[in-house]
């Protein structure tokens, strides 16, 4: 965090709670940038979030409205607050167990009435507040506190079953991408109709250090090489391809 | 002032309405404004009307993709400053508890219409049930308080129904309106008033909305978007709303808090009737739809001379016990017809010392008057 936007923070909120290396203190740092680049106006701004550590990006930190729900329900009760209130701004912060496991209902239906609602989905790939067992989003293969031989199944993709699901603007961006993921919250901010950003986060305490990555700038480093966009992937092999990280604006349609 | 009189939006006069069409309309009357809900028999009539009126008034409806989305987008409308309901039945009920608790956690006014129907699980869904009284107030984990009314005529639908927003309002808590199939499916004339009393929620500017050292006091309810920068959680929280999750003081502090606060009220909350009590030895204490047949019967057994009386639990939570203990004291035994196995029967137990005597009934049917009679009758 740069100390100028400090005067978005609530007063009396002293540091971030979340552990060394961790991603979601960049991603902050990029959502409070894209506002502060947009001029908005913090008393419109309504910021809701289910459980998990990306909830905690927003509440109590922002110093707007914060409606910290409960597990998976964050845009069932943003619903609520935009229909009755539309000249709120309201944007979601959760994480991806939070908004495509629990909240996986939700999410679909949200995305499907294309509510203006803001949506960020800070993907760690791991449920990261509750020891690190395996996600929705957890890759092929990865260990994690509840698949020590690997997981089993194939991970979501998040941006695909939203723009399925009839979301109007979707983009994924890693934290390591800042121009790129800064530019596409703004986009989100000024687009009218249900936008979802998938940002890879790193979380080297329960994802990293259980898969050769224990060090936070290991996990840096690996996002950085899997990270790539739509065009670069191009000339790769299909086994290539696979292991990298597609990234992107994937859809941006105005009504 | 935040209660006041106001011209009733529906024409006063007799109408002929089915129990959830009479409860849209006491929704309406009270200034509802939001409604999200998803279909369940035998409560749907509730939502279809509302879909209807809130149109008329420019108000918001929603049809959700479950009960926990409704009563999630209930919440956040409540807070975006909307007076908010829904309605369901018993395993809607169920999928709602952790919401209801989050209600209950953050003071936010929002009113459940609960039609029971019988259970437990999918049950029988077009057959009456009253199998919902304990889960209304403990659904939810954690010590916590809610409102809950029993209405037993089509009127009391529109009558509790506004009186539970009036409530929930006030009190800034969970409002429920326990009523059953029978309630909401019957057809009767209800007499809509010129006029109606309405509570509004309280606003203060730049006071603490979640903590007053007011004993049994109500903290003031600003909405999003009014300038405040509200700090709303589910979590432990002090009174500006700032999480306290490893502070056991603040915890113990509020969770006594919002149990105290409808603890300390509840003479203004709790409404039951009497019949015939002054000179009964025996009595029956009975609640919603029950409460009918009971007093057909209790006349009845009067006309024989038998000295039966009935008290009448109007609200069920905050439990009625000091009216309950009364009537303890001065008859031989009660008895307690339920369309289930007992449950308020176990609440009158814990406050009379008396014989009680639960009738219980699971077979989806209402209590018929003889069924009753009859018990008053073999027990004497």
């Amino acid at each position: 965090m740069t100390r100028a936007l400090e005067k978005y923070l609530r007063p009396g909120v002293k540091g971030t709670p979340f552990c060394p290396g961790c991603g979601h203190g960049i991603l902050m740092n990029h959502i409070l940038r894209a506002i502060d680049e947009l001029k908005m106006d913090m008393k419109k701004m309504l910021f809701v979030s289910g459980i998990g550590c990306a909830a905690w990006i927003p509440s109590p930190h922002f110093d707007g409205d914060t409606l910290h729900t409960l597990h998976g329900r964050a845009l069932a009760f943003a619903t609520g607050a935009k229909l009755f209130n539309p000249d709120l701004c309201v944007m979601v912060i959760s994480g991806d167990g939070d908004l495509s496991s629990i909240g996986g209902n939700h999410l679909i239906h949200a995305a499907r009435r294309d509510l203006d609602l803001k949506v960020i989905c800070a993907n760690n790939m791991v449920y990261g507040m509750t020891g690190g067992q395996v996600a929705s989003t957890t890759p092929k293969g990865a260990r994690t506190a509840t698949t020590g031989e690997g997981n089993p199944y194939r991970p979501f993709d998040l941006c695909k079953l939203v723009e399925a699901a009839g979301a109007s603007y979707v983009a994924r961006y890693a934290v390591t991408q800042p121009v790129a993921l800064i530019n596409a919250i703004k986009k989100a901010l000024l687009h009218v109709g249900f936008s979802f950003i998938e940002a890879l986060s790193p979380c080297p305490t329960q994802y990293g250090r259980r898969n050769r990555q224990d060090r936070a700038e290991d996990m840096i480093q690996e996002l950085i090489r899997r990270c790539i966009l739509e065009e670069e992937s191009q000339g790769l092999t299909e086994e290539e391809r696979a292991e990298r990280i597609i990234t992107g604006e994937f859809l941006s349609w105005q009504k | 002032m935040p209660v006041k009189w106001i011209k009733s939006p529906f024409p006063k006069g007799m109408h002929y309405f089915s129990g959830n069409e009479a409860a849209a309309e006491g929704a309406i009357a009270a200034g509802c404004r939001f409604y999200a809900g998803y279909p369940i028999t035998p409560s749907s009539e509730l939502m279809e009307r509302m879909s209807v009126r809130l149109r008329a008034v420019g108000g918001v409806f929603i049809q959700m993709e479950d009960e926990i989305a409704s009563i999630s987008a209930v919440i956040g409308a409540a807070w975006a400053g909307a007076k908010a309901m829904t309605a369901t039945s018993g395993p809607g009920f169920s999928l709602m508890q952790e919401s209801i608790g989050y209600a209950a956690f953050t003071e936010t006014p929002c009113v459940i219409v609960d039609v029971q129907r019988a259970g437990p699980c999918t049950g029988q869904a077009t057959r009456v049930g009253s199998g919902d009284i304990m889960q209304a107030k403990w659904g939810s984990h954690g010590d916590y308080q809610v409102i809950a009314l029993s209405p037993w005529s089509a009127q009391e639908m529109y009558d509790f129904t506004l009186r539970a927003f009036n409530l929930s309002e006030r009190y800034r808590v969970p409002t429920m309106v326990m009523s059953e199939e029978a309630v909401g499916h019957l057809r009767e004339n209800i007499s809509i008033p010129a006029k109606v009393e309405v509570w509004n929620r309280k606003k203060e500017k730049a006071k603490a909305p979640f903590g007053t050292e007011e004993e049994g006091g109500v903290p003031p309810m600003p909405a999003f978007g009014e300038g405040e920068k509200l700090a709303v959680t589910g979590s432990t929280h002090d009174a500006y709303g700032y999480r306290k999750t490893d502070d056991g003081e603040a915890h113990a502090r509020l969770v006594e808090r919002i149990n105290e606060k409808i603890e300390k009220n509840k003479k203004s909350v709790i409404a039951t009737e009497d019949y015939f009590l002054e000179d009964s030895d025996e009595a029956v204490i009975a609640y919603g739809f029950t409460a009918r047949a009971s007093l057909y019967a209790v006349k009845g057994l009067r006309r024989e001379g038998l000295k039966v009386g009935l008290l009448r639990l109007k609200t069920l939570w905050p439990f009625p016990e000091g009216a309950v203990a009364e009537v303890g004291k001065n008859v031989r035994r009660i008895l307690i017809p339920e369309m289930n196995r007992g449950q308020v029967a176990g609440e009158v137990r814990k406050a009379c010392s008396c014989d009680v005597i639960s009738i219980g009934q699971t077979d989806g049917e209402v209590i018929q008057p003889e069924k009753i009679a009859e018990a008053l009758k073999r027990v004497r």
